[in-house]
């Protein structure tokens, strides 16, 4: 009885925190500009089953792959059993599922959950060695701080002993299951009698032979294994909506809201277009006095993350730090500041700052910081050939150069801050139409030469 | 085989009525820099020769505002736009091919919302549809046994999903297709893109020309092929810093193609 009100206590703090945590992500989401994505429903889900639920972009590395998808499968099967753990937790019972399954079809889940968490484990341990040991250049770099590193860390480490403390509760208890009926009664642990797993236990009964004989330090085990598993799970999934890890939910709408267009193709920026078509209409009045209607001017570009529409704040809480973009990089891979991944992670660090400052000191708040400066500099944007690598390297569709295109329109457009050479081009494409000294009107001079010789 | 010819303007054929099958976008690369002449007057040639009647705007031509609008600068970029897409409005241009990819992308994909609806082609994909349709031949002769590697320039390959008509145009050729470690859609940017171009690369260890070039020496090819001016000028560059100019040449899909046309 004490148990299940502990249990349900535990259970409810849990919600009420991992809520507030959402709506906290969904309001900082939302500070971003507006975008409109809606429509092309079909196509979009079938982007995100491809992408999110297929994990097809993972197969360019195909070791990693394998091992992402065994914890991904896992985690998603191994997350039946919590129904039945919720269940005993509430209601005080033992493996309730048995009975309302029935033992044939309950132990063969049980089986396939004992094999799936082994291959986690292992799937666990090898990332462990390949991330610390492994010397692959994706998970150092300049941004891979000590934050990053041990978030990465942690969450291997907890899902590591989530598995051990499932499989260890696991050989507990079928020790004690097996025990004669009249000395569970004795010890006052009857609940544990009258099951007949049959051999299903199949990975943890390995683990059998390390358990005691004494039915009161099996269940102790058992119970502690089953309260560390259960407050670990309950720990994590709030742990995860402040960790990198938060990819394994947002990754779905993140590929549902895809760009559909090809990649190349940047946006044209409306703000400039009312702009141009008001310079170019000759019949435009341009001392016309503003509709009363009429928004204030946007700012052109982004230096902050509000500037930002919210896909692309998404983008950031989506980013898993895998490092993948940064990897197929040209400027990183030749040594220059720029890291797609570091643009994600500012972004997102940037946009927590904001959003609390804006939680506690309401929507006018303001500091002294921003995006652009404050985390990315110039020297990083500039290094930007707009190849879209990262934009295809991604697995869950982030597209970094998107920011960095918006952050270089706000140096060009309200700071003027581009550098001297690409003032140069500019200054030709106005004056000539091409982005060297050359005249207009010798554009054609070539054809001079196709001439007779 | 030098013939003369003669390239009209669309403002010569609107001035004797006619209309041009296909709109030759030049580029700035294309009309300007030396080495990029040589791409541009090679697919003239072939246009010429396949019968397909084509113009230029020549003089009327302007920046399609690339470097500008992925340097950050929207405003030069839409007012280049605006003007371009006027002078294309009003010769009612349908179809466009050009031998650059930053002008394809941007003509493709950002003109449209701006009122500049075109039929956008790379050369590339012109040149395929010329030889399926046979009004081009060509005998592979020349580069029989010759090893050659496709460059797959950013704004059509990942940028546009266009990878397969380059790659057949070098298979006509009857050449052996060596392909890099990183190609297709992971194929390694050329260091031009984004308005590089017109700047000094940032700091650094390497030049990312370099570091392509590398790729593309490993396979030990007779000739790169380019599909892109700039690309071509970067690997050109790439193949000078390692002193092979003399074993590899660089040269875009339209030179070789005019070559084995005898032109």
């Amino acid at each position: 009885m004490i148990s299940s009100i502990v249990f349900v206590i535990l259970l409810c703090t849990t919600a009420i925190i991992f809520i507030r945590r959402l709506r906290e992500i969904r309001f900082n989401i939302n500070l971003g500009r507006e975008l409109d994505l809606s429509g092309n429903f079909s196509e979009r889900f079938k982007i995100m089953a491809r992408v999110a639920l297929g994990q097809s972009k993972l197969v360019t590395k195909p070791v990693a792959f394998f091992m992402h998808v065994l914890i991904y499968v896992g985690f998603i099967i191994i997350n039946i059993e919590i129904i039945e753990i919720l269940l005993d937790g509430i209601f005080g019972t033992h493996r309730v599922l048995e009975g309302i399954l029935g033992s044939s079809v309950y132990y063969v889940f049980i089986g396939v959950f004992e094999i799936l968490a082994l291959m986690v484990l292992l799937a666990c341990v090898v990332f462990l060695i390949r991330r610390n040991i492994g010397n692959i250049r994706r998970f150092s770099g300049a941004e891979m701080t000590k934050w990053p590193t041990s978030d990465a860390n942690i969450i291997l480490v907890s899902e590591i002993l989530l598995m051990l403390a499932f499989l260890t509760m696991n050989a507990a208890d079928s020790v004690l299951l097996t025990a004669p009926t009249e000395l569970l009664i004795a010890n006052g642990h009857e609940h544990y009698s009258g099951f007949d797993f049959g051999g299903w236990f199949w990975i943890s009964a390995y683990l059998t032979g390390f358990m005691p004989n004494n039915v009161d330090t099996l269940y102790i085990i058992e119970r502690g294994c089953w309260w560390f598993h259960i407050v670990g799970v309950f720990a994590f999934s709030i742990y995860v909506l402040y960790s990198k890890h938060f990819h394994i939910f947002i990754a779905f709408p993140n590929t549902f809201y895809s760009r559909l267009k090809p990649s190349g193709e940047i946006a044209n920026l409306e703000a400039v277009k009312k702009e141009v078509e008001m310079m170019m209409d000759p019949a435009a009045d341009p001392y016309a006095a503003p509709l009363a209607d009429a928004l204030a001017p946007e700012r052109f570009g982004a230096k902050d993350v509000e500037d930002l529409s919210w896909k692309q704040l998404m983008d950031a809480y989506s980013c898993t730090e895998c490092g993948r973009c940064t990897s197929e990089c040209p400027a990183n891979q030749t040594g220059k500041l720029l890291s797609p991944r570091k643009i994600m992670m500012d972004t997102r660090d940037r946009l927590e700052e904001v959003g609390q400052m804006r939680r506690k000191e309401g929507a006018e708040a303001s500091d002294v910081r921003s995006l652009l400066g404050d985390f990315i500099t110039k020297e990083e944007l500039w290094a930007c050939t707009t190849c879209n690598a990262c934009v295809e390297a991604c697995p869950v569709n982030i597209n970094p150069l998107s920011i960095i295109v918006d952050l270089r329109r706000f140096l060009v457009m309200e700071e003027s801050a581009a550098p001297s050479e690409l003032n140069a081009m500019f200054t030709n494409i106005e004056n000539n139409g091409a982005p060297w000294q050359f005249t207009q009107a010798d554009r054609g001079n070539w054809t001079d030469e196709l001439k007779d010789k | 085989m030098a013939e003369s010819m003669t390239v009209k303007t669309m403002a010569q054929m609107t001035a004797s009525g006619e209309q041009p099958e296909v709109l030759f976008w030049v580029g700035c690369m294309g009309s300007f820099d030396d080495r990029a002449k040589k791409i541009t007057k090679a697919f003239s040639k072939i246009l010429h020769k396949s019968n397909v009647k084509f113009a230029v705007l020549g003089a009327e031509e302007s920046c399609t505002g690339d470097p500008a609008k992925r340097a950050g600068n929207e405003f030069l970029y839409q007012m280049q736009a605006f003007t371009n897409i006027q002078t294309l409005n009003a010769y009612e241009v349908k179809r466009i091919v050009t031998t650059c990819p930053h002008c394809f992308n941007i003509l493709k994909n950002e003109y449209p919302e701006l009122g500049g609806n075109y039929e956008v082609l790379h050369h590339s994909q012109f040149l395929q549809n010329l030889l399926a349709d046979g009004r081009l031949t060509i005998e592979g002769g020349s580069f029989k046994g010759k090893k050659i590697t496709f460059h797959d320039p950013c704004y059509l390959g990942r940028a546009n999903g266009v990878f397969e008509a380059p790659r057949e145009l070098i298979r006509k050729l009857d050449a052996e297709l060596v392909e890099m470690k990183r190609c297709k859609s992971q194929g390694l940017c050329c260091g031009a893109g984004g308005a590089q171009m017109f700047k000094e690369a940032e700091k650094g260890d390497k030049e990312i020309n370099v570091e392509r070039t590398e790729d593309a020496i490993e396979v030990k090819p007779d000739i790169i092929a380019a599909g892109c001016p700039f690309c071509n000028t970067m690997m050109t560059d790439g193949v000078k810093h390692f002193n092979k100019e003399e074993e590899i040449e660089v040269k875009d899909l339209a030179e070789l193609i005019a070559e084995a046309a005898d032109l």
